[in-house]
């Protein structure tokens, strides 16, 4: 049971340690668990392999990511609405091959190409997230299908060859091109000074309608850290991480990890902000209060299904831009279950309503963490296969385990 | 005290029927309810109190009658129509998202935003939401740990307390509130009809359905009992025992008068 006091007197729970509490029993541990793993990660294969924690493998991995958590940033979208997508990752090949066509058999210039792949995706989306929410077949039976026929349409796009290799520069610049030094610092500090503005704002109103505020230290702490990663990140990134000191230097923060960052802000910034974000969560929560309350439910549906599947069509074209070819197994294999499981290990539920964009990020990380190490280390990709999965079981736990702590908390 | 009889309702229903197939829910039903009063609606099960909150709130349209606001006959043809004219509906359900916290359930649907030119990308006023929400619930007296606590986090009452909040925030006239306190245990029943209470006295219409005698007789004004569909009696609670009630409910004692009038 909760104590109760007047909503006036409530006062933020005295140290951080009674608020982790607090939050633990209320099952709300949202992304924690998760930081914590990763860290663990870190050090377990730091100790086993001192090249893990380099600049030139951290930048690698999160290379290596992007595409899987843009993937995954659409998946987010999705289960917060408490549905499924098992499409995405066909949708990402299909993009990825409608592409590269257009490109290089069409000539097409790279700016269509892209756009026309992306249009694909959303319209696949359109499709689908039509089809449930007029229909009321369940997502997960509707994308199943899709995941069929868009492997079979990649399949056709492809044609005979099989493979397309892609020699665009521009795109194949999309996930390689690594910006100049003073490009990563300049969008570093500015996207720091930029969050620091938004808190203190925040703060500032606050008091201002004499609300409940946080400690003007913990204001401070929130920004540091923020901040302090955000440079940190961008000085890794900018050191030469060419081991050949002698050979041409690679430096620079690439480009798609840009590309992801700013996909992950701008979701983040929807699905927190906006008046589209809270209905996107009153539907995950309750569709029938949200109904009640006014809110168009299936336009909601609609368009997540169609953001979510332009994203998949996004991390499609990061793929394919990295690999400078759309192929046969473009999307294939574990493409589509690293993005779910991304999601859900970042603290996504899969029970709908809870969840943040970040999750995408923090998931990717841990999945790609594992694999990165894990070659590091020159394991078989069976133990890669093990390990990723025993994770994945572990985080829908916590989040089964939380959801039933909520049950039973209140009332 | 009761309101007077000489003052116009501010709402009223005027010989309502409506039919399920071949259930007839209401017939020729008569309802008024006035500012600064609770009605309780009691009945047997199936006796037709929900159909004539729903049929009030916009929910259902009535076969035949008509539906009269501050003195005119309006048309209202749903849901929205009713909420347009300032009157509110709690479902027995409660219709609150678990996930969000209080104050974006009390906002839910009408946020408070900064415009973006998009509707859906308008940005939330946060800050004005929580500054309104916190004094809402302050005048009612409503007690949670803190307006940003999500639903899921609050016992029945606490719920039921927001849920009936909500349904105040918009200037509204009339608080329909069905089955209130079927679910709670002694001490939430008791904040929920406080809350009642402190609803009237802010000059709302509340009209609560309830199966607990007991408790609509510490809340309301007047008792309208419903029988099959019937408005078969109406009692100024204050002038009226508990016997007299379950004999209407029951059929046991309808009374040939009431208010000591003929029904
Ligand atoms: N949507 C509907 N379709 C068909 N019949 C209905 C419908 N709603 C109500 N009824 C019927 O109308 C009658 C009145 O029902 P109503 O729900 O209004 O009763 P009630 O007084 O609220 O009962 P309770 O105390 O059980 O909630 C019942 O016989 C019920 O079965
Ligand atoms: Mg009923």
């Amino acid at each position: 049971m909760m104590k109760t006091q007047p909503t006036n007197l409530a006062a933020a729970p005295n140290n951080w340690r009674e608020a982790l509490a607090e939050r633990f029993r209320q099952g709300n541990l949202g992304s924690l668990p998760v930081i914590i793993g990763l860290i663990i990660i870190a050090i377990v294969f730091q100790s086993i392999n001192k090249n893990f924690l380099t600049p030139l493998n951290l930048t690698n991995l999160m290379v290596q990511i992007a595409a899987m958590g843009t993937i995954s940033t659409g998946v987010v979208l999705i289960l917060l609405l408490g549905e499924v997508d098992l499409s995405a990752g066909q949708v990402s090949g299909l993009a990825a091959a409608v592409m590269a066509v257009l490109v290089s058999r069409h000539n097409l210039p790279a700016g269509v190409a892209i756009i026309g792949a992306i249009v694909v995706g959303a319209l696949v989306g359109l499709l689908q997230g039509w089809w449930i929410s007029s229909f009321r077949v369940p997502s997960f039976v509707v994308t199943l299908a899709g995941l069929l026929a868009w492997q079979g349409s990649r399949l056709r796009v492809l044609g005979d060859t099989g493979t397309i290799n892609i020699t665009n520069k521009f795109i194949n610049d999309i996930a390689n091109y690594k910006l100049p030094i003073w490009l990563g610092w300049v969008l570093g500090i500015v996207s720091v000074v930029v969050y620091t503005l938004i808190v203190f704002n925040e703060y500032r109103s606050r008091r201002a309608a004499e609300l409940p505020t946080g400690s003007l230290n913990g204001v401070f702490w929130r920004v540091g850290v923020v901040g302090a990663s955000v440079l940190a990140g961008v000085a890794m990134m900018s050191v030469n991480r060419n081991a050949n000191a002698a050979g041409n230097p690679i430096q620079g923060v690439p480009s798609a990890v840009i590309i992801f960052l700013t996909f992950l802000i701008i979701f983040d910034f929807i699905t927190q902000r906006t008046r589209f974000g809270r209905y996107v969560y009153a539907v995950g929560g309750n569709t029938e209060a949200a109904r009640r309350a006014g809110i168009n439910v299936k336009r909601i549906r609609i368009t997540i299904f169609m953001l979510a599947s332009a994203l998949a069509a996004c991390g499609g074209i990061l793929a394919a831009s990295r690999l400078n070819a759309a192929n046969q197994s473009s999307g294939d294999g574990d493409v589509l279950l690293n993005a779910i499981a991304a999601a859900v290990i970042g603290g996504t539920s899969l029970f709908g309503g809870r969840g943040r964009i970040w999750s995408a990020l923090l998931g990717a990380l841990v999945i790609g963490a594992i694999a990165n190490g894990m070659d590091l280390l020159a394991l078989k990709s069976s133990i890669k296969f093990i390990v990723t999965g025993a994770v994945l079981l572990l985080a829908v736990t916590i989040d089964a385990a939380s959801r039933a702590r909520r049950e039973n908390s209140g009332r | 005290m009761t309101a007077t009889e000489a003052a116009m309702p501010v709402l009223q229903l005027r010989q309502v029927s409506k039919r399920f197939g071949a259930v007839q829910a209401l017939s020729n039903v008569d309802f008024e309810v006035y500012s600064n009063e609770v009605v309780a609606l009691v009945g047997d099960n199936g006796a037709g109190k929900s159909t004539l909150i729903k049929t009030i709130a916009g929910a259902y349209k009535p076969d035949e009658g008509d539906y009269v606001f501050e003195g005119k006959v309006v048309s209202v043809n749903s849901p929205r129509d009713a909420t347009d004219l300032g009157v509110e509906t709690v479902y027995q359900d409660l219709a609150l998202c678990d996930n969000l916290d209080v104050v974006s359930n009390l906002y839910l649907g009408r946020e408070n935003v900064r415009r973006s030119g998009l509707k859906y990308l308008d940005l939330l006023n946060e800050t004005e939401m929580e500054r309104r929400a916190t004094e809402v619930l302050r005048d009612l007296s409503v007690k949670i740990p803190s307006v940003r606590v999500q639903i899921a986090n609050l016992s029945g009452g606490q719920r039921q307390s927001v849920a009936v909040a909500r349904s105040v925030m918009w200037n509204s006239k009339v608080v329909l509130l069905d089955e209130p306190t079927a679910a709670l245990g002694v001490e939430q029943t008791r904040q929920v009809k406080d809350l009642i209470m402190r609803l009237r006295d802010r000059g709302l219409a509340v009209v609560v359905i309830s199966h607990n005698v007991a408790d609509v007789f510490e809340v309301s004004d007047r008792i309208i009992v419903m029988r099959l569909g019937r408005r078969v009696a109406t009692f100024h609670t204050a002038r009226s025992t508990n016997e007299q009630v379950i004999g209407a409910i029951t059929g046991a004692m309808l009374p040939s008068n009431a208010y000591g009038e003929a029904e």
